[in-house]
Protein backbone atom coordinates (compact mmCIF):
# COMPACT_ATOMS: atom_id res chain seq x y z
CA UNK A 1 0.00 0.00 0.00
CA UNK A 2 1.30 3.46 -0.93
CA UNK A 3 2.14 5.69 2.00
CA UNK A 4 -0.17 8.67 2.41
CA UNK A 5 2.06 11.68 1.85
CA UNK A 6 1.56 14.70 4.07
CA UNK A 7 2.26 18.37 3.47
CA UNK A 8 2.10 21.39 5.75
CA UNK A 9 0.77 24.50 4.03
CA UNK A 10 1.58 28.04 5.13
CA UNK A 11 -1.88 29.58 5.36
CA UNK A 12 -1.97 33.36 5.56
CA UNK A 13 -5.68 33.72 5.04
CA UNK A 14 -5.19 35.21 1.57
CA UNK A 15 -6.20 33.75 -1.76
CA UNK A 16 -2.83 32.38 -2.89
CA UNK A 17 -2.22 30.14 0.09
CA UNK A 18 -5.81 28.91 -0.10
CA UNK A 19 -5.33 27.93 -3.75
CA UNK A 20 -1.91 26.37 -3.22
CA UNK A 21 -3.27 24.08 -0.51
CA UNK A 22 -6.28 23.21 -2.64
CA UNK A 23 -4.06 22.24 -5.59
CA UNK A 24 -2.23 19.77 -3.36
CA UNK A 25 -5.45 18.39 -1.86
CA UNK A 26 -6.62 17.74 -5.42
CA UNK A 27 -3.53 15.57 -5.89
CA UNK A 28 -4.49 13.41 -2.93
CA UNK A 29 -2.01 14.85 -0.46
CA UNK A 30 -2.98 15.07 3.22
CA UNK A 31 -2.62 18.76 3.95
CA UNK A 32 -2.65 20.58 7.28
CA UNK A 33 -2.26 24.34 7.60
CA UNK A 34 0.14 26.34 9.71
CA UNK A 35 -0.14 30.03 10.50
CA UNK A 36 2.42 32.09 12.39
CA UNK A 37 1.42 34.93 14.68
CA UNK A 38 4.20 37.53 14.84
CA UNK A 39 2.26 40.19 16.72
CA UNK A 40 2.21 42.38 13.63
CA UNK A 41 -0.55 40.53 11.78
CA UNK A 42 -3.34 42.89 10.77
CA UNK A 43 -5.84 40.07 11.14
CA UNK A 44 -8.54 40.92 13.59
CA UNK A 45 -6.81 43.32 15.93
CA UNK A 46 -7.99 46.69 14.77
CA UNK A 47 -11.32 45.22 13.69
CA UNK A 48 -11.89 44.21 17.27
CA UNK A 49 -10.84 47.58 18.67
CA UNK A 50 -12.30 50.29 16.51
CA UNK A 51 -15.97 51.01 16.15
CA UNK A 52 -15.57 52.10 12.53
CA UNK A 53 -14.52 48.56 11.67
CA UNK A 54 -17.52 46.94 13.29
CA UNK A 55 -19.20 46.35 9.93
CA UNK A 56 -16.31 44.18 8.74
CA UNK A 57 -16.72 40.48 9.37
CA UNK A 58 -14.85 39.52 12.53
CA UNK A 59 -13.24 36.39 11.33
CA UNK A 60 -9.73 35.09 11.23
CA UNK A 61 -9.13 34.53 7.54
CA UNK A 62 -6.57 31.78 8.08
CA UNK A 63 -9.11 29.80 10.09
CA UNK A 64 -11.76 30.57 7.52
CA UNK A 65 -9.47 29.35 4.71
CA UNK A 66 -8.78 26.12 6.59
CA UNK A 67 -12.48 25.50 7.02
CA UNK A 68 -13.09 26.06 3.31
CA UNK A 69 -10.35 23.55 2.58
CA UNK A 70 -11.53 21.08 5.19
CA UNK A 71 -8.09 20.94 6.81
CA UNK A 72 -6.70 21.42 10.30
CA UNK A 73 -4.91 24.68 11.08
CA UNK A 74 -2.15 25.09 13.64
CA UNK A 75 -1.64 28.69 14.77
CA UNK A 76 1.80 29.19 16.26
CA UNK A 77 2.81 32.09 18.51
CA UNK A 78 6.23 33.28 17.30
CA UNK A 79 6.11 36.73 18.91
CA UNK A 80 9.37 36.33 20.84
CA UNK A 81 11.32 34.52 18.14
CA UNK A 82 10.24 37.07 15.57
CA UNK A 83 12.01 39.90 17.39
CA UNK A 84 15.37 38.82 16.02
CA UNK A 85 13.95 38.89 12.49
CA UNK A 86 12.57 42.40 12.84
CA UNK A 87 15.40 43.93 14.85
CA UNK A 88 18.24 42.77 12.64
CA UNK A 89 17.07 41.49 9.25
CA UNK A 90 19.93 40.03 7.21
CA UNK A 91 18.30 41.12 3.95
CA UNK A 92 17.09 44.51 5.17
CA UNK A 93 13.71 46.18 5.10
CA UNK A 94 11.26 46.88 2.31
CA UNK A 95 9.60 50.24 1.73
CA UNK A 96 8.80 50.49 5.44
CA UNK A 97 9.90 48.37 8.41
CA UNK A 98 8.85 45.17 6.65
CA UNK A 99 11.63 42.56 6.60
CA UNK A 100 9.72 40.49 4.05
CA UNK A 101 12.51 38.24 2.79
CA UNK A 102 13.85 37.42 6.26
CA UNK A 103 10.28 36.91 7.42
CA UNK A 104 9.58 34.40 4.66
CA UNK A 105 12.84 32.52 5.37
CA UNK A 106 11.91 32.46 9.07
CA UNK A 107 8.40 31.14 8.48
CA UNK A 108 9.41 28.47 5.99
CA UNK A 109 12.16 27.38 8.39
CA UNK A 110 9.62 27.15 11.23
CA UNK A 111 7.31 25.15 8.97
CA UNK A 112 10.21 22.84 8.12
CA UNK A 113 10.91 22.26 11.80
CA UNK A 114 7.21 21.59 12.42
CA UNK A 115 7.09 19.17 9.49
CA UNK A 116 10.06 17.24 10.89
CA UNK A 117 8.56 17.08 14.36
CA UNK A 118 5.20 15.92 13.07
CA UNK A 119 6.39 13.52 10.35
CA UNK A 120 5.20 15.55 7.37
CA UNK A 121 6.90 15.11 4.01
CA UNK A 122 6.97 18.55 2.44
CA UNK A 123 5.97 22.22 2.66
CA UNK A 124 3.56 24.24 0.51
CA UNK A 125 3.43 28.01 0.05
CA UNK A 126 1.25 30.20 -2.15
CA UNK A 127 4.22 32.13 -3.51
CA UNK A 128 4.16 33.26 -7.14
CA UNK A 129 7.29 34.28 -9.06
CA UNK A 130 7.39 38.03 -9.61
CA UNK A 131 4.42 38.85 -7.43
CA UNK A 132 6.16 40.78 -4.68
CA UNK A 133 9.12 43.13 -5.11
CA UNK A 134 11.15 41.72 -2.23
CA UNK A 135 10.23 38.20 -1.24
CA UNK A 136 8.70 36.78 -4.41
CA UNK A 137 11.28 37.30 -7.13
CA UNK A 138 12.93 34.31 -8.77
CA UNK A 139 16.26 35.05 -7.09
CA UNK A 140 14.82 35.71 -3.65
CA UNK A 141 12.59 32.64 -3.81
CA UNK A 142 15.82 30.65 -4.20
CA UNK A 143 17.11 32.44 -1.11
CA UNK A 144 14.01 31.34 0.82
CA UNK A 145 14.48 27.71 -0.25
CA UNK A 146 18.14 27.76 0.70
CA UNK A 147 18.17 29.80 3.91
CA UNK A 148 15.07 28.16 5.38
CA UNK A 149 16.76 24.78 4.96
CA UNK A 150 13.68 23.53 3.13
CA UNK A 151 15.51 23.23 -0.21
CA UNK A 152 13.67 20.83 -2.50
CA UNK A 153 10.89 19.92 -0.10
CA UNK A 154 9.45 23.42 -0.58
CA UNK A 155 6.69 23.30 -3.21
CA UNK A 156 5.03 26.36 -4.72
CA UNK A 157 2.09 24.84 -6.59
CA UNK A 158 0.93 28.10 -8.19
CA UNK A 159 4.21 28.65 -10.07
CA UNK A 160 5.89 25.23 -9.86
CA UNK A 161 6.15 24.97 -13.64
CA UNK A 162 8.47 27.99 -13.63
CA UNK A 163 10.77 26.50 -11.01
CA UNK A 164 13.19 23.56 -10.72
CA UNK A 165 11.74 20.14 -9.95
CA UNK A 166 11.21 19.41 -6.28
CA UNK A 167 11.65 16.18 -4.33
CA UNK A 168 7.90 15.42 -4.11
CA UNK A 169 7.76 15.64 -7.92
CA UNK A 170 10.83 13.43 -8.42
CA UNK A 171 9.41 10.87 -6.04
CA UNK A 172 6.07 10.89 -7.85
CA UNK A 173 4.05 12.02 -4.83
CA UNK A 174 2.71 14.93 -6.88
CA UNK A 175 2.70 15.72 -10.57
CA UNK A 176 3.90 18.92 -12.23
CA UNK A 177 1.18 18.65 -14.87
CA UNK A 178 -1.42 19.46 -12.26
CA UNK A 179 0.38 22.50 -10.91
CA UNK A 180 0.61 26.00 -12.45
CA UNK A 181 2.89 28.54 -14.12
CA UNK A 182 1.57 31.77 -12.65
CA UNK A 183 3.97 34.65 -12.96
CA UNK A 184 3.95 38.35 -12.14
CA UNK A 185 1.61 40.70 -10.38
CA UNK A 186 -1.62 39.98 -12.25
CA UNK A 187 -4.28 38.40 -10.05
CA UNK A 188 -6.43 37.17 -12.92
CA UNK A 189 -5.05 33.61 -13.02
CA UNK A 190 -5.65 33.21 -9.28
CA UNK A 191 -9.17 34.55 -9.56
CA UNK A 192 -9.90 32.20 -12.45
CA UNK A 193 -8.55 29.25 -10.46
CA UNK A 194 -10.60 30.30 -7.42
CA UNK A 195 -13.68 30.31 -9.60
CA UNK A 196 -12.77 26.88 -10.98
CA UNK A 197 -12.51 25.53 -7.43
CA UNK A 198 -15.78 27.20 -6.45
CA UNK A 199 -14.27 29.70 -3.99
CA UNK A 200 -16.49 32.77 -4.16
CA UNK A 201 -15.71 34.57 -0.91
CA UNK A 202 -12.05 35.03 -0.13
CA UNK A 203 -9.88 37.60 1.67
CA UNK A 204 -7.95 40.47 0.16
CA UNK A 205 -6.41 39.55 -3.20
CA UNK A 206 -2.82 40.30 -2.12
CA UNK A 207 -0.81 41.82 0.71
CA UNK A 208 -2.03 44.02 3.51
CA UNK A 209 -1.60 41.35 6.13
CA UNK A 210 1.25 42.90 8.15
CA UNK A 211 1.38 46.19 10.04
CA UNK A 212 5.08 46.48 9.21
CA UNK A 213 4.22 47.29 5.59
CA UNK A 214 2.22 50.27 6.82
CA UNK A 215 4.06 53.60 6.68
CA UNK A 216 2.30 55.15 9.66
CA UNK A 217 2.81 52.09 11.85
CA UNK A 218 6.48 51.85 10.85
CA UNK A 219 7.06 55.49 11.81
CA UNK A 220 5.61 54.83 15.24
CA UNK A 221 7.81 51.79 15.70
CA UNK A 222 10.97 53.67 14.73
CA UNK A 223 9.97 56.54 17.04
CA UNK A 224 9.55 54.05 19.90
CA UNK A 225 12.98 52.56 19.28
CA UNK A 226 14.59 56.00 18.97
CA UNK A 227 12.95 57.28 22.16
CA UNK A 228 14.12 54.26 24.15
CA UNK A 229 17.47 54.06 22.44
CA UNK A 230 16.82 50.36 22.09
CA UNK A 231 15.16 48.12 19.55
CA UNK A 232 13.74 45.76 22.13
CA UNK A 233 9.97 45.63 22.39
CA UNK A 234 7.24 43.80 24.23
CA UNK A 235 3.86 42.64 23.00
CA UNK A 236 2.12 45.54 24.75
CA UNK A 237 4.35 48.02 22.90
CA UNK A 238 3.42 46.74 19.48
CA UNK A 239 -0.26 46.47 20.40
CA UNK A 240 -0.37 50.08 21.55
CA UNK A 241 1.23 51.26 18.31
CA UNK A 242 -1.95 50.06 16.61
CA UNK A 243 -4.32 52.23 18.60
CA UNK A 244 -4.82 55.92 19.29
CA UNK A 245 -3.28 59.15 18.15
CA UNK A 246 0.42 59.31 19.15
CA UNK A 247 1.88 62.72 20.01
CA UNK A 248 5.41 63.23 21.31
CA UNK A 249 5.84 66.76 22.69
CA UNK A 250 9.19 65.94 24.36
CA UNK A 251 11.75 63.23 23.58
CA UNK A 252 11.18 61.49 26.93
CA UNK A 253 7.43 60.94 26.74
CA UNK A 254 4.52 60.65 24.35
CA UNK A 255 0.76 60.68 24.68
CA UNK A 256 -1.41 57.89 23.31
CA UNK A 257 -4.84 59.44 22.86
CA UNK A 258 -7.91 57.25 22.35
CA UNK A 259 -9.79 58.32 19.24
CA UNK A 260 -13.10 56.67 19.99
CA UNK A 261 -14.94 54.58 22.56
CA UNK A 262 -13.58 51.30 21.24
CA UNK A 263 -9.98 52.45 21.59
CA UNK A 264 -10.65 53.98 25.01
CA UNK A 265 -12.07 50.65 26.19
CA UNK A 266 -9.09 48.75 24.84
CA UNK A 267 -6.60 51.20 26.39
CA UNK A 268 -8.46 50.99 29.68
CA UNK A 269 -6.77 47.62 30.18
CA UNK A 270 -3.41 49.43 30.37
CA UNK A 271 -4.37 51.95 33.09
CA UNK A 272 -2.38 50.18 35.79
CA UNK A 273 0.77 50.03 33.67
CA UNK A 274 0.81 53.67 32.59
CA UNK A 275 0.42 57.12 34.09
CA UNK A 276 -2.72 58.36 32.37
CA UNK A 277 -5.12 61.25 32.01
CA UNK A 278 -8.90 61.36 32.01
CA UNK A 279 -11.08 64.45 31.61
CA UNK A 280 -13.20 65.72 34.51
CA UNK A 281 -15.19 68.76 33.37
CA UNK A 282 -16.37 67.29 30.06
CA UNK A 283 -16.22 64.04 28.11
CA UNK A 284 -12.83 63.25 26.63
CA UNK A 285 -10.42 60.51 25.69
CA UNK A 286 -8.36 58.22 27.86
CA UNK A 287 -4.72 59.25 27.38
CA UNK A 288 -1.81 57.00 28.27
CA UNK A 289 1.62 58.48 28.93
CA UNK A 290 4.42 56.35 27.49
CA UNK A 291 7.77 57.34 28.97
CA UNK A 292 8.64 59.31 32.08
CA UNK A 293 6.87 62.65 32.19
CA UNK A 294 8.55 65.20 34.49
CA UNK A 295 6.71 67.49 36.91
CA UNK A 296 7.25 70.47 34.60
CA UNK A 297 5.73 68.55 31.66
CA UNK A 298 2.37 67.97 33.33
CA UNK A 299 0.72 71.25 32.34
CA UNK A 300 1.70 70.83 28.70
CA UNK A 301 0.42 67.24 28.64
CA UNK A 302 -2.80 68.34 30.34
CA UNK A 303 -3.33 71.07 27.72
CA UNK A 304 -2.86 68.48 24.97
CA UNK A 305 -5.39 66.18 26.62
CA UNK A 306 -7.83 69.11 26.84
CA UNK A 307 -7.31 69.75 23.14
CA UNK A 308 -8.87 66.38 22.37
CA UNK A 309 -11.78 66.74 24.80
CA UNK A 310 -15.33 67.77 23.99
CA UNK A 311 -14.70 71.30 25.30
CA UNK A 312 -11.56 71.85 23.23
CA UNK A 313 -12.78 75.33 22.22
CA UNK A 314 -13.58 76.50 25.74
CA UNK A 315 -11.27 78.59 27.94
CA UNK A 316 -10.64 75.91 30.53
CA UNK A 317 -10.92 72.16 30.89
CA UNK A 318 -10.26 70.14 34.03
CA UNK A 319 -8.35 66.91 33.58
CA UNK A 320 -7.08 64.36 36.07
CA UNK A 321 -3.62 62.83 36.03
CA UNK A 322 -3.56 59.33 37.50
CA UNK A 323 -0.11 58.13 38.44
CA UNK A 324 0.93 54.50 38.65
CA UNK A 325 1.51 54.85 42.39
CA UNK A 326 -2.21 55.55 42.85
CA UNK A 327 -1.97 59.30 43.43
CA UNK A 328 -4.08 61.70 41.42
CA UNK A 329 -3.81 65.37 40.49
CA UNK A 330 -6.48 67.55 38.93
CA UNK A 331 -5.34 70.30 36.59
CA UNK A 332 -7.50 73.01 35.04
CA UNK A 333 -5.88 74.22 31.85
CA UNK A 334 -6.55 76.08 28.62
CA UNK A 335 -6.74 73.58 25.75
CA UNK A 336 -3.86 73.93 23.32
CA UNK A 337 -4.96 75.45 20.03
CA UNK A 338 -4.36 73.45 16.89
CA UNK A 339 -1.70 75.87 15.69
CA UNK A 340 0.17 75.39 18.97
CA UNK A 341 0.75 71.71 18.21
CA UNK A 342 3.72 71.42 15.82
CA UNK A 343 3.33 68.89 13.04
CA UNK A 344 6.57 67.26 14.21
CA UNK A 345 4.87 66.18 17.47
CA UNK A 346 2.48 63.93 15.54
CA UNK A 347 4.06 60.51 15.06
CA UNK B 1 -14.17 13.94 32.08
CA UNK B 2 -13.18 17.16 33.75
CA UNK B 3 -14.02 20.83 33.43
CA UNK B 4 -11.43 23.50 32.79
CA UNK B 5 -11.41 27.26 32.40
CA UNK B 6 -9.21 29.69 30.49
CA UNK B 7 -8.99 33.45 30.90
CA UNK B 8 -8.44 35.04 27.46
CA UNK B 9 -9.77 38.47 28.40
CA UNK B 10 -8.07 41.50 26.82
CA UNK B 11 -6.36 39.27 24.27
CA UNK B 12 -7.03 40.08 20.65
CA UNK B 13 -7.34 37.79 17.67
CA UNK B 14 -5.74 35.33 17.19
CA UNK B 15 -4.35 35.03 20.73
CA UNK B 16 -7.61 33.70 22.27
CA UNK B 17 -7.53 30.91 19.66
CA UNK B 18 -3.84 30.19 20.27
CA UNK B 19 -4.40 29.97 24.05
CA UNK B 20 -7.45 27.74 23.50
CA UNK B 21 -5.49 25.52 21.12
CA UNK B 22 -2.60 25.19 23.57
CA UNK B 23 -4.91 24.46 26.51
CA UNK B 24 -6.89 21.89 24.52
CA UNK B 25 -3.70 19.96 23.71
CA UNK B 26 -3.40 19.08 27.41
CA UNK B 27 -6.99 17.85 27.75
CA UNK B 28 -8.64 14.52 27.08
CA UNK B 29 -11.62 13.75 24.81
CA UNK B 30 -14.82 14.56 26.69
CA UNK B 31 -13.21 17.23 28.88
CA UNK B 32 -14.76 20.70 28.66
CA UNK B 33 -12.97 24.01 28.39
CA UNK B 34 -14.69 27.34 29.10
CA UNK B 35 -12.86 30.30 27.59
CA UNK B 36 -13.65 33.85 28.76
CA UNK B 37 -12.94 36.44 26.07
CA UNK B 38 -13.43 40.15 25.45
CA UNK B 39 -12.48 40.20 21.75
CA UNK B 40 -15.79 39.91 19.88
CA UNK B 41 -13.93 38.16 17.07
CA UNK B 42 -13.52 35.14 19.35
CA UNK B 43 -17.19 34.36 18.91
CA UNK B 44 -16.44 33.44 15.32
CA UNK B 45 -12.85 32.23 15.62
CA UNK B 46 -13.04 29.76 18.50
CA UNK B 47 -16.05 27.91 17.04
CA UNK B 48 -14.31 27.80 13.63
CA UNK B 49 -11.14 26.48 15.23
CA UNK B 50 -13.22 23.93 17.16
CA UNK B 51 -15.01 22.68 14.03
CA UNK B 52 -11.85 22.20 11.99
CA UNK B 53 -10.09 20.43 14.82
CA UNK B 54 -12.90 18.07 15.77
CA UNK B 55 -14.10 19.74 18.97
CA UNK B 56 -17.67 20.71 19.78
CA UNK B 57 -19.01 24.08 20.94
CA UNK B 58 -21.47 23.42 23.77
CA UNK B 59 -22.41 26.96 24.75
CA UNK B 60 -21.70 30.62 24.03
CA UNK B 61 -22.75 32.95 26.84
CA UNK B 62 -22.68 36.75 26.67
CA UNK B 63 -22.20 39.06 29.58
CA UNK B 64 -22.98 42.35 27.87
CA UNK B 65 -22.37 44.42 30.98
CA UNK B 66 -18.83 43.19 31.24
CA UNK B 67 -18.41 42.96 27.45
CA UNK B 68 -17.35 39.36 27.96
CA UNK B 69 -18.30 36.13 26.32
CA UNK B 70 -17.73 32.63 27.60
CA UNK B 71 -17.33 29.91 25.01
CA UNK B 72 -17.47 26.34 26.26
CA UNK B 73 -16.16 23.55 24.09
CA UNK B 74 -16.03 19.80 24.50
CA UNK B 75 -12.73 18.29 23.47
CA UNK B 76 -13.02 15.80 20.62
CA UNK B 77 -10.81 12.96 19.46
CA UNK B 78 -8.70 15.45 17.48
Amino acid sequence: MTKQRKAVALISGGLDSLLAAKVMLEQGIHVEGINFYTGFCVEGHTHAIRKKDKAKPKRNNALWSAEQLGIKLHIIDVIDEYKAVLINPKHGYGANMNPCLDCKCFMVNKAREWAEENDFDFIITGEVVGQRPMSQRRDTMNVVSRESGAADILVRPLCAKNLPETLPEREGWITRDRMYDFNGRSRKPQMALASQFGFKDYAQPAGGCCFLTDESYSKKLVDLWDARNSREYEMDDIMLLKVGRHIRPKPHFKLIIGREDGENRFMDGYRKQFDHFTTVSCPGPLVLIDGEMQMEDRALAARLVARFSKDKNSDAVTVCLHLRDGTEEELTVAPLRNEEIPEAWHI
Amino acid sequence: MSQHTLDARRLLCPLPVIRTQNAAKKLKPGDTLSVTCTDPGAESDIPTWSRINGHKVIEIKHDDQASELIITIEIGEG
